[in-house]
């Protein structure tokens, strides 16, 4: 038997998004369906394969190709953590697609490459959450933000997804500018790209704190453009709202979790700089206030959900200005689930009636299962106990108060209750409010099925969190 | 036992939300959890101090939390009190033609989540549990309430968040309060920890005061009172039946289980305060509810009112002052459920609840009149009923307070003060009495019916709760005593 190390499942994830992309290319007699179903069933034996890898030998013996890539604990458990994100996204995808079709007749052609995107985007995410070197993380990211430019516009003919896709263009652009840029300052400073040789030569005394710290605010702006920090934020409302569905959760998903990973490791040596951990803590300050008060007023629900995939951000950054990776982690898997499963509704409610919270008007009549499952989703995000978002954010503000962050705690609690009232605005519209319409509104067995399971999972991680801190300590 | 008595409500709603007959499962789920509590009840020992049927597994030994459950006197008394009240409340409801298995779904989350409250000995549950019953109580007023149901919805979901969350910070101050390699959310473990070790007093002073802050919002102390009538107007009658007589008293019985022995100096330290908030509560309170001119908004706020008594107890830190806030929080429960049973029966006959529509009543309804006046008796505090037996242990603990003192003191003001409460309440509730069921009838109720006879098995069941401890009180105070005499022994 073959032992498969870390580096195989990029490999494989990369093989079997070109071999997609050829073949809906060559073969256009397939039905373009089959490319997602082939990406689902093709990435869930990459992410069964994840549970069987080989110990890796430590990192100082290795050399060569582990300078730059790692396989600990963190990335094996991020690179499930995105696997299970894009498998979830080609299902909505699939959801999605009708509303795609009848959008732009010509876009129904290349729908093979919308679903075969994606999987370059999940090895992209796959490498950044390994990156332990700042040009990989670099070339990675690029992967990334490049894939999703093309995901992002994908309806061409609709001004809005056009706009969004421009947005996100010039935006993305710029932070990489940033980022370069401070990448350049920091080697300029230490001579090394390397983050375990940066943070030693940070610790030595022996550099231009000046300079360095420069080079890490740069660094941040960059990655604060990605993981959509305060005052970093201005594309995401607009972007998130003009993209299909299905790439919005992708987006403020997955992609956010590969910052927030990347966030973690740069500042292993950025918080050896003066004043570091406090710029951390104003940023989350800005970030969990702005998401949350500008989300009071939104109407429109995934405009709302992008506001408050900025909140959020807000709640992680609280956790990443702690430097407690176990709560951030629990945090992003928490948000996960939560943010997927009301996606996964929003895009087959959107579809009958529209994306406004109004739209979801008496959807407890129309379908008890999907207001159901929005119930959890919406209790979830607001953070109630039982589900998973309260342990999120129980593990954030207890290492909170354990630093003693006393502002951080004391905003913390009073965007908690504002994040109650928008949550629960979706609740009300879906249970107090008569009904406009009263077709009931079809699922298909595959998205019920990961809805099913999303809930489930919400529920149980919300009484035992126990699974997810043991797989981060292997 | 205890786990089933949680479980039980849960597994009612899933069942019911999946097809079986509302109504009925409900009521068997709620019955079957009262014969459950009374079997325990006759199990007790009730010479023993601590926690006895304790059933408990691991959910994080990281953080080590467990989902652990665990009944002493104080606690088995709250489950006495919270099973007979989801009784009441569940036979109590009816009617119900829109969303009916929801309704009963919400109806069974709130027993379950203030069963699961009292029942648990892990703190991280104890506190989630009293989540458990928030989006229920949202769903209840903002679809089946009456009057300006969204706003009062809102208000007190954003109220009792924010109160929890403050509360929640306060928890986790006190978790982290016991030395590194102590640290656990077992309720047992952390008061020995802590009685070993005591808190330094600064950091009580904190604590204390988000704990009183958190658990006051919940409770309607005060200032952060104003929830608390508008919601039992609005929420339809089973939903303020539990919110009112069970689920308010989680707030206090956290306080009586966790800020009183485990931080003494810093009740000390707010003991002015807290007792300046609870005359707020009787009297200011009192003349508000004077002032109503609707039933339900008087018998919220009265609710209101009452919790003062019930801090004043607590205030007063000695065996005798807490036991009859226990006392007081049962006796209580069971009054203020009847009342809002009455005014919702009459409500759903008359479609208002205004004085000056209302009158005669007792006429038409001459049972209803009956259980109304008794329920009036209790929460004056007639002798002969719960109400008075623990007022009177209030008082009396109360101007012997626990804290040392000159002679004339804060507590002997505040006892006065607390005295003429009951002239006030008095008032209130006999003009209501007057104003709603003697007097002359209004033309239009001629034709109302009287409560049936089925709704007499739970009136009955309250009123006997009533009855019996208001002729045997100490019958409670033996169930509770052992755990208070600990606490005072252990801080003194």
């Amino acid at each position: 038997m073959i032992a498969i190390r870390a580096p195989h499942l990029e490999i494989a994830v990369l093989v079997l998004g070109i071999t997609i992309l050829l073949l809906e290319t060559f073969a256009a007699k397939i039905a373009k369906k089959t490319f997602a179903y082939a990406g689902v069933v093709g990435l869930t034996a990459v992410l069964l394969a994840s549970f069987f890898l080989a110990p890796e030998p430590s990192t100082q013996q290795a050399g060569g190709f582990w300078n730059f890539y790692t396989a600990d604990a963190l990335s094996t458990f991020f690179k499930r953590f995105t696997l299970v994100t894009t498998i979830i996204v080609l299902v909505m995808m699939v959801d999605y697609a009708p509303a795609l079709r009848k959008a732009d007749e010509s876009t129904s052609a290349n729908l093979g490459e919308f679903f075969s995107l994606p999987l370059l985007t999940c090895a992209g995410l796959m490498y950044l959450v390994s990156a332990v070197d700042f040009i990989f993380i670099f070339v990675s990211l690029e992967l990334v933000t490049i894939s999703f430019f093309v995901l992002v516009s994908f309806p061409r003919r609709n001004p809005v997804a056009l706009e969004a896709g421009v947005k996100y263009l010039i935006l993305g652009a710029l932070s990489t500018g940033f980022l370069v840029y401070g990448i350049t300052w920091i080697f300029g400073v230490t001579g090394e790209t390397n983050l375990e040789r940066i943070t030693a030569a940070f610790s030595s005394g022996k550099i231009d704190n000046h300079a360095a710290t420069f080079g890490a605010v740069l660094v941040l702006v960059g990655l604060g453009f990605k993981i959509a920090a305060v005052p970093f934020q201005m594309w995401v409302p607009d972007v998130y709202q003009g993209a299909p569905t299905p790439i919005t959760a992708f987006l403020s998903v997955a992609s956010k979790a590969a910052g927030f990973v990347v966030l973690l490791r740069v500042l292993q040596p950025f918080l050896m700089l003066p004043n570091m951990q406090r710029l951390v803590v104003l940023i989350a300050l800005l970030t969990v206030v702005y998401g949350n008060l500008a989300a009071l007023p939104q109407n429109n629900l995934k405009r709302l959900l992008g506001y408050s995939s900025i909140a959020h951000a807000g709640y992680l950054l609280i956790g990443v200005a702690c430097f407690d990776g176990r709560a951030v982690t629990f945090y992003l898997v928490a948000y996960l689930l939560m943010t997927l499963l009301s996606f996964a509704i929003l895009i087959i409610v959107a579809q009958q009636t529209g994306e406004e919270i109004s739209s979801f008007d008496g959807l407890a009549k129309r379908a008890p299962f999907l207001a159901f499952a929005m119930l959890v989703a919406m209790a979830s995000l607001a953070g109630l106990p039982f589900t998973a978002g309260f342990f999120g954010k129980f593990f954030i503000f207890v290492s909170a108060i354990a630093q003693k962050q006393t502002a951080l705690v004391a905003v913390g609690i009073v965007t908690v209750a504002c994040g109650f009232y928008y949550y629960l605005k979706v609740v009300r519209a879906m249970y107090w409010q008569p009904s406009t319409n009263d077709n009931a509104i079809s699922i298909s067995v595959l998205s019920r099925a990961i809805m099913i399971l999303l809930i489930i999972a919400t529920i149980v991680f919300g009484v035992y969190p126990q699974p997810i801190l043991e797989a981060l300590r292997r | 036992m205890l786990l089933f008595l949680v479980l039980c409500p849960i597994a009612a709603a899933v069942l019911i939300i999946a097809g079986a007959p509302a109504r009925l499962t409900a009521l068997v789920a709620a019955i079957s959890n009262l014969f459950v509590t009374l079997l325990l009840l006759s199990r007790f020992d009730q010479v023993a101090a601590g926690f006895q049927f304790v059933s408990s597994f691991v959910v994080s030994a990281d953080w080590r939390i467990h989902f652990a459950f665990g009944v002493d006197g104080l606690s088995l008394l709250m489950l006495l009190l919270a099973t007979s009240v989801s009784v009441a409340a569940v036979w109590f409801a009816g009617g119900i033609d829109n969303y009916e298995r929801a309704f009963y779904a919400c109806l069974l989350f709130i027993s379950a989540g203030a069963i699961g409250a009292f029942a648990s000995i892990d703190l991280f549950f104890f506190y989630a549990f009293h989540e458990l019953a928030l989006i229920p109580t949202f769903l209840l007023i903002g679809i089946w309430g009456t009057g300006n149901r969204s706003a009062a919805a809102w208000k007190i979901t954003i109220y009792l968040t924010l109160g929890s969350f403050v509360l929640l910070i306060g928890l986790i101050l006190l978790y982290q309060s016991v030395p590194a390699t102590a640290r656990t959310f077992d309720i047992r473990e952390m008061q020995a920890a802590i009685t070993a070790n005591p808190i330094a007093a600064p950091a009580q002073r904190h604590i204390y005061l988000l704990l009183l802050i958190g658990f006051g919002v919940l409770i309607s102390l005060f200032p952060f009172h104003s929830w608390a009538p508008e919601a039992y107007a609005s929420a339809p009658a089973p939903a303020a039946m539990l919110h009112a007589g069970v689920l308010k008293k989680f707030g206090l019985y956290g306080l009586l289980r966790l800020a009183i022995p485990m931080l003494p100096d810093g009740a000390h330290y707010w003991m002015y305060l807290l007792v300046i908030l609870l005359l707020g509560n009787i009297i200011y309170i009192g003349l508000v509810t004077i002032a109503q001119k609707q039933l339900d908004w008087m018998l919220g706020y009265s609710s209101v009112m009452h919790m003062g008594y019930i801090f004043l107890g607590i205030a007063s830190a000695n065996i005798l002052g807490t036991t009859g806030a226990a006392a007081l929080m049962f006796a209580h429960g069971l009054s203020i459920a009847l009342l809002f049973a009455i005014a919702g029966q009459i409500r759903n006959r008359t479609g208002t609840l205004l004085f000056d529509d209302l009158g005669g009543l007792a006429k038409v309804m001459p049972f209803a009149g009956l259980v109304f006046g008794f329920a009036t008796f209790a929460a004056i505090g007639l002798p002969g009923l719960a109400n008075f037996a623990s007022e009177i242990m209030i008082f009396f603990g109360a101007i012997r307070n626990g804290w040392e003192m000159q002679r004339f003191h804060i507590f002997q003001i505040a006892t006065v003060l607390a005295l003429w409460g009951v002239v006030i309440s008095t008032v209130y509730m006999l003009r209501a009495y007057r104003s709603t069921f003697m007097g002359t009838m209004n033309e239009r109720w001629g034709k109302l019916v009287d409560l049936g006879a089925g709704l007499r098995i739970p009136v009955a069941l309250l009123i006997a709760g009533l009855i019996w401890f208001g002729f045997f009180p100490q019958a409670l105070v033996r169930m509770v005593t052992p755990t208070f005499r600990t606490y005072f022994t252990a801080t003194k």
